[in-house]
């Protein structure tokens, strides 16, 4: 004999399950929409039949869009792999000196780093152009890369701050009685219980470069262009052929998007370290 | 124990960060704001790029013409849109983030799936996103032809092709509009605190409220919001209102981000101790009473700090632009469109440091705070 209680528990529950799905299906729709595309052969492709699957599995669009990618894939690798460490080893430096040592101004210091993760970067991005230039880093690679690592030093800072601030006082003495040096306590005590704090880090930073469009376009020049670059040129013109921009998002969208399957946990505490409070 | 010799090799080991962020973000911002306030790319007689290029100091001119002159009507109209981008945006990744984050708090089987779903766009680029929801926009294909699939008509919107405003407005009239919407907002903060006897927070609204007032009264406006140079030119080739247009735009924005917003949630969320519900439970509240009296109250300051971080990164809004309307669409521009524009292609460069040191001005007055008030909380 069901109650009536649990009638109306059942039901609430049914309508939960009902609202998930219909939101799930939301979310999932482009993904299903740039998939069927990506995989159709153009002269299939009509805007009447969008949502139709294709008739047979056309890859060919992959390979036309990874030549068309052809430099930009590297060179987005390259940047983020350099940025990427510089960043986090510098990051992971800066957090365990505010965190655990006494840094004159320190108040003041650790605020003022922050804000720069906060700015437009169209604020600089004039002066930077000039600099760049006046370096003669502008339009390459290695430009980019020093372009990523210092902004990336004030979230690497923050993550590691944070994260080093629960490591108690008491393992840092220890390791000092023993006659540690800074470096000897960095390496002997620090170091190996950051792993969890690199891991955070190192996927919020890949990720966050891989994606980054406005430095992509403003400070390189053909050969140096980053992939994000590459799919906005592949997209842009008029009168398109749609099966390459789709199959062109996947590729852009595949390295953070497994990271992101595969490591989800730590890229949500990267996600949520931005808003400050750990 | 930590000798004073280590300490200065600490303080070494951080001079390298500093130095660079020094530069690149203090002293670039300088020369940003001094940029703007040169003739840099606005003087004929000096070609912008040639390296003996003259940069006269003109002061505030370039701003008087960001606010005045018919031929920026473009910057005027990227701060209408981000004004409108802004506040849709920013609700539609709240309410929809909240109920994504009540729903997962049920106890659903399969919670990490879900979350996974909800939070995936967050992975991607704006730039993925643009051009993903770009096809589904299409005009004549995409979302519009989805109720054909059921045997429906298809919608007829033309999404970002569309040149329809809706609320228009006159940008002269701006200024009366803020001061209203301010004494009104005020005014209510004053009877909330004064319902809840919070009689110092009251006195601060029925200050600012009459603070408004007075900088209304006493014509300050007038010395921010310059008048029009043609004012009966402008609402015929750069109406004012709210560009449907930018519909898209904010869809696309609140299915990338509202994932971020349901994860700052669902921490607070859990947060919130298991005991304190279970307390609730035995006094007899139903689930909906938990969440209405126990769980929301608790999400205040979640709420203020998604408020902050949305509200900041919608001020910032560029790669999805670009990638979905196109740099050169004239109902979706917004003042980051208009940096990369004026300094990357026409060599206008005082005008576009200009615009950005105004973007930077408006970033900094919700961070600068946020920021004081986060690194306090943490510190006490």
């Amino acid at each position: 004999m069901i109650s009536a209680y649990d009638m109306r528990r059942y039901t609430v529950r049914v309508g939960i399950y009902a609202l998930l799905a219909f939101l799930t299906a939301l979310f999932v729709l482009p993904v299903y929409l740039v998939l069927i595309t990506s995989l159709k052969n153009p002269s299939e492709i009509n805007l009447a039949t969008t949502w139709q699957p294709p008739t047979e599995l056309f890859f060919q669009s992959y390979r036309e869009v990874l030549d068309a990618f052809g430099p930009r894939l590297q060179n987005s690798l390259q940047l983020v792999i350099g940025a990427t460490v510089l960043s986090s080893v510098f990051g992971s430096l800066n957090g365990y000196v505010l965190s655990k040592w006494r840094v004159p101004g320190e108040k003041y210091l650790f605020p003022l780093m922050l804000f720069g993760m906060f700015i437009p970067y169209q604020a600089i991005l004039i002066p930077l152009f000039d600099f760049m230039r006046s370096i003669n880093l502008y339009g390459g690679v290695l430009g980019l890369i020093l372009i990523h690592t210092v902004y990336g030093l004030p979230i690497t800072t923050l993550i590691f701050r944070n994260f080093y601030v629960d490591i108690p006082d008491e393992m840092l003495e220890a390791a000092a009685i023993d006659g540690a040096d800074f470096f000897g306590i960095y390496i002997n005590v620090i170091f190996p219980l950051s792993i969890p704090g690199f891991v955070v880090v190192v996927i919020w930073q890949f990720t966050q470069i891989w994606n980054e469009f406005l430095f992509g376009v403003t400070m390189t020049n053909t050969d140096s262009q980053p992939i994000t670059v590459g799919l906005a040129q592949l997209a842009g013109g008029e009168a398109v052929k749609w099966n390459l921009p789709m199959a062109g998002a996947i590729v852009a969208a595949l390295p953070p998007l497994l990271i992101y399957i595969i490591m989800g946990r730590y890229f949500i505490r990267g996600l949520l370290a931005g808003s400050i409070k750990g | 124990m930590r000798s004073p010799r280590d300490r200065i090799v600490a303080f070494m080991m951080l001079l390298p960060s500093l130095f660079l962020l020094a530069v690149f973000v203090y002293v670039f911002i300088a020369q940003a704001i001094n940029t703007s306030m040169t003739d840099w790319g606005e003087n004929i007689a000096q070609p912008p790029l040639s390296a003996t290029v003259v940069k006269s100091f003109v002061g505030l001119d370039n701003y008087e013409n960001l606010m005045t002159d018919l031929l920026k009507f473009s910057f005027r109209n990227a701060m209408v849109n981000t004004f409108f981008f802004t506040i849709f945006f920013v609700a539609g990744c709240l309410g929809l983030g909240l109920l994504l984050a009540l729903l997962l708090d049920q106890r659903i089987k399969g919670e990490a799936f879900f979350r996974t779903i909800f939070l995936f766009p967050m992975a991607l680029s704006f730039v993925v996103t643009g051009t993903i929801w770009r096809w589904m926009f299409q005009p004549k294909g995409g979302i519009n032809v989805l109720p054909t699939i059921f045997g429906g008509q298809p919608f007829e919107f033309s999404w970002m092709n569309s040149r329809e405003v809706i609320f228009p407005f006159l940008w002269q009239d701006v200024p009366r509009y803020i001061t209203f919407a301010g004494i009104i907002i005020l005014a209510g903060l004053t009877v909330y605190y004064m319902s809840s006897r919070r009689w110092r927070a009251m006195q601060y609204a029925m200050g600012g409220a009459v603070i408004v007032l007075l900088v209304f009264a006493a014509g300050a406006w007038d010395y921010i919001w310059l008048p029009l140079d043609d004012p009966a030119t402008e609402p015929l080739i750069a109406p004012k209102g709210f560009n449907v247009a930018l519909i898209g735009v904010v869809i696309a924005a609140v299915w990338q981000m509202s994932g971020y917003t349901m994860a700052m949630f669902l921490a607070g969320i859990r947060g919130i101790s298991e005991d304190l519900r279970e307390a609730a439970r035995v006094d007899g509240c139903s689930e909906v009473q938990i969440y209405r009296y126990i769980i929301l109250p608790q999400l205040n300051p979640i709420i203020l700090s998604a408020m902050i971080i949305l509200g900041h990164i919608s001020l910032k809004i560029f790669d999805l632009v670009f990638a979905m309307a196109g740099p050169d669409n004239a109902q979706t521009v917004v003042p980051g469109i208009l940096v990369y524009i004026g300094g990357f292609r026409q060599n206008q460069f005082a005008s576009a440091s200009a615009v950005a040191v105004i973007m930077l001005f408006f970033v900094a007055l919700i961070i600068i705070p946020y920021l004081w008030s986060q690194l306090r909380d943490s510190r006490s």
